[in-house]
């Protein structure tokens, strides 16, 4: 629900647009026009009885600010390129590049809301993508390419959640580890090439034959995983605990939380992500190969940063961080349509990111005063 | 083929193709090799059993197709000779660690060094400190900062790969009017990627009816290539020629045409590896060539290494002693010879 609706409101630009001209202004008078606001409520309204009424809120705002930067890229979008930037491929491009970051974000910002880290993300995908490729694994066909990718992408995080939880690692040193040993195992099974996929059913899923009511299977899956997600942090006992451990696992513990457990669980579920992130990675480019996830961990850890995601644990929320992965993916994307050269796609996606990061603090002071 | 280069680079040209014909001969001779001797006053590199010679062998990260395929190419050359022992070092990216890898080969005392720097400046420093130990280096492909720093160069031509690569396309399109070409170029930090973008419009200057219309850089893998190559397909409605770069980020660049079910231009790619050769030959896509960058040269690199170890020239050439430069050369494969080249394909 929530998904499906985000990026509907980036669609009809500009009624949300002029909102981030001056965001802290007439912040709450904006309130009423973005229909995207439709899906939001209902985090501020069951936030009412609980103490977590304000941070909500916070969170609510921090999402509003995010869709009116998106909304102004879109803007800039369909004013320098009318023509692509709103067309129906375009959309669903940019869509299908989120897909893959977007799936590693759900599962890192689980992660971080529940007071740790995973630097381990980009690494884990390159594996999981490496061997559901090779090891004669592409004999077994679609089923056990995905039963594959994902059991890597378990038994990653498995490994992850146990060192951290039971054997007392810092979340940063044990998934740093991770990072280097998997990125090493990759490129050892890979021998160093890239492993072209010969599974029809597998490309065929990336292919335009596959979409489901014009949308692709790709997206379909990110869509489906960030509702998971969402239900799971905000409708489950389970989000509950990950919130209360994330923000102090000490009286977590002393109310009863079996917190070395909890986090165990979040680590297998960041694997988990990244195993099914592996997967559509394979079906998008129809290989395998150890470069694959470069550098995700920086990408999905700025787009829940971005999404009002605390970096030290106990707040965040899944919307938030698809709405920074779709920021991301539409800068990139918005650059490569102007054929912007990369120095200047650098420099201006690190200010984007300020501006972005600047317009929540914003939005979240006037929204407390 | 050179008149719109500098005399230098022309001379580097002839060189290489000279050379590089040679040591093509070499290479397919090197079994049973009944050329004999008689062929140079100089006594050039032939294959007899000499003087027992030990190659350190320096390299970065195998981290992709072509730099492994030149792994492959030293190590297997190095096993076709009985005299030749190769100490290979773990390849790394880092510029640290690989100072640190070339200095224990050093103080172990090699006969010669062939090193490939995963950054050609940063290594200088280490390839002066082993001239001056007295350890002849060839430098394989990115070129150290001083010549003092090695013995020899061999290497590929990044510029002459955009050159010829230009000159296809601008052949293919010379009469077109209004023709659009659009380039998917490498890592965008790397000198090499700018001389081959550099080369590329050199050659599209003698064709003036066509325009380079987009240029974006991927990152040499397969997802950067995917992701790069649907944007530039989305930003542009139709165009008629494609370069890019690099056979390995073609994989994903290839998938992106097919997902966007597009065919209206011809596409050439870079590097030569054999999963482009195969579509060239089978001619069933929008592959219609690829520029080569053959990893072959590190096989040459142990071939010079081997002459410099036991004080021989190169067969073939006058000269006594091997020459101080060789760039290889950066031929175009398409279907019409596409035969010839298989074998040199990597994967």
């Amino acid at each position: 629900m929530t998904t499906g609706a985000t990026p509907g409101p980036a669609v009809p630009p500009p009624s949300p647009a002029p909102s981030t001209a001056s965001p802290a202004a007439p912040g709450p008078g904006t309130q009423g026009p973005p229909p995207g606001k439709e899906p939001s409520p209902p985090p501020g309204a069951r936030g009412g009885p609980g103490r977590r009424a304000v941070p909500a809120a916070f969170a609510d705002l921090r999402n509003l600010s995010l869709l009116g930067v998106l909304a102004a890229l879109v803007v800039v979008g369909a004013i320098t390129r009318p023509e692509q930037f709103l067309s129906g491929d375009n959309l669903q491009l940019v869509l299908t590049q989120a897909s893959v970051i977007g799936v590693v974000t759900v599962g890192v910002t689980l992660v971080i809301i529940g007071g740790g880290i995973d630097l381990s993300v980009g690494a884990i995908v390159a594996l999981a993508s490496v061997w559901a490729t090779t090891l004669a694994t592409q004999e077994y066909g679609l089923g056990g390419m995905l039963l594959c990718a994902v059991l890597v992408g378990l038994g990653c995080g498995l490994v992850n959640g146990a060192l951290i939880a039971y054997g007392g690692m810092v979340p940063f040193i044990a998934t740093l580890a991770m990072l280097a040993s998997a990125r090493g195992l990759a490129l050892q099974i890979s021998d160093g090439r890239t492993q072209v996929v010969t599974v029809d059913p597998v490309l065929e899923l990336g292919l335009p034959d596959a979409y489901v009511l014009g949308i692709p299977p790709l997206v379909l899956v990110f869509a489906a995983v960030t509702v998971v997600g969402w239900l799971v942090l905000n409708r489950t006992t389970f989000g509950r605990r990950t919130v209360a451990v994330g923000g102090n696992a000490e009286a977590a513990r002393l109310a009863g939380i079996d917190v070395r457990r909890q986090r165990l669980m979040l680590y297998l579920l960041s694997g988990l992500c990244c195993g099914i992130a592996a997967f559509l990675l394979i079906v998008l480019t129809g290989s395998g190969q150890n470069t694959n996830g470069n550098l995700y961990e920086l990408d999905a850890i700025a787009a829940a940063i971005i999404g009002g995601t605390l970096l030290s644990g106990g707040r965040g929320t899944i919307t938030g961080s698809v709405l920074g992965v779709l920021v991301f993916t539409t800068i990139t994307n918005l650059f490569a349509l102007n054929n912007l050269q990369s120095d200047v796609q650098q420099i201006a996606k690190g200010a984007i990111i300020v501006a972005a990061v600047l317009v929540q603090h914003r939005t979240a002071r006037s929204g407390s005063s | 083929m050179t008149p719109p280069v500098p005399s230098r680079r022309g001379l580097l040209f002839g060189t290489a193709a000279v050379s590089a014909g040679a040591f093509l001969t070499g290479c397919t001779s090197n079994e049973s090799n009944e050329k004999g001797g008689a062929q140079d006053p100089a006594g050039g590199t032939d294959d007899k059993p000499g003087k027992a010679v030990t190659i350190g062998f320096a390299g970065p990260q195998a981290d992709h197709g072509w730099l492994n395929a030149i792994n492959e190419q030293a190590t297997s050359r190095a096993k076709t000779y009985e005299d030749v022992t190769l100490e290979t070092t773990e390849g790394s990216n880092d510029t640290a660690q690989q100072i640190g890898q070339i200095e224990t080969l050093i103080n172990k005392k090699v006969d010669v060094l062939v090193i490939l720097p995963a950054d050609g400046k940063a290594l200088t420093q280490v390839g002066l400190k082993a001239m001056r130990a007295g350890i002849p280096v060839v430098n394989l492909d990115r070129i150290f900062d001083s010549q003092q720093a090695y013995r020899c160069w061999i290497g590929g031509d990044n510029y002459g790969m955009g050159l010829n690569a230009g000159r296809y396309i601008g052949e293919q399109l010379k009469d077109k009017r209004n023709a659009k070409v659009v380039e998917l170029a490498g890592l965008d930090n790397l000198e090499l990627t700018r001389q081959r973008t550099k080369g590329f419009d050199d050659a599209l200057k003698n064709y003036p009816n066509i325009k380079k219309v987009a240029r974006q850089a991927a990152e040499f893998t397969v997802e950067s290539g995917q992701a790069k190559m649907a944007q530039l397909l989305q930003a542009q409605s139709s165009f008629d020629a494609l370069w890019n770069h690099d056979d390995d980020q073609g994989v994903g660049a290839e998938r992106a045409i097919k997902q966007a079910g597009r065919d209206e231009f011809l596409m050439v790619g870079g590097a030569g590896a054999k999963h482009a050769m195969d579509a060239i030959k089978a001619d069933n896509t929008v592959l219609k060539a690829t520029v080569l960058y053959p990893p072959t040269m590190a096989a040459s690199a142990i071939d010079l290494a081997r002459a410099l170890g036991q004080g021989k020239g190169v067969g073939g050439l006058a000269e006594q002693e091997i020459p101080a430069s060789l760039t290889l050369y950066s031929a175009v494969v398409t279907k019409e010879n596409v035969d010839e080249y298989l074998p040199t394909g990597f994967s």
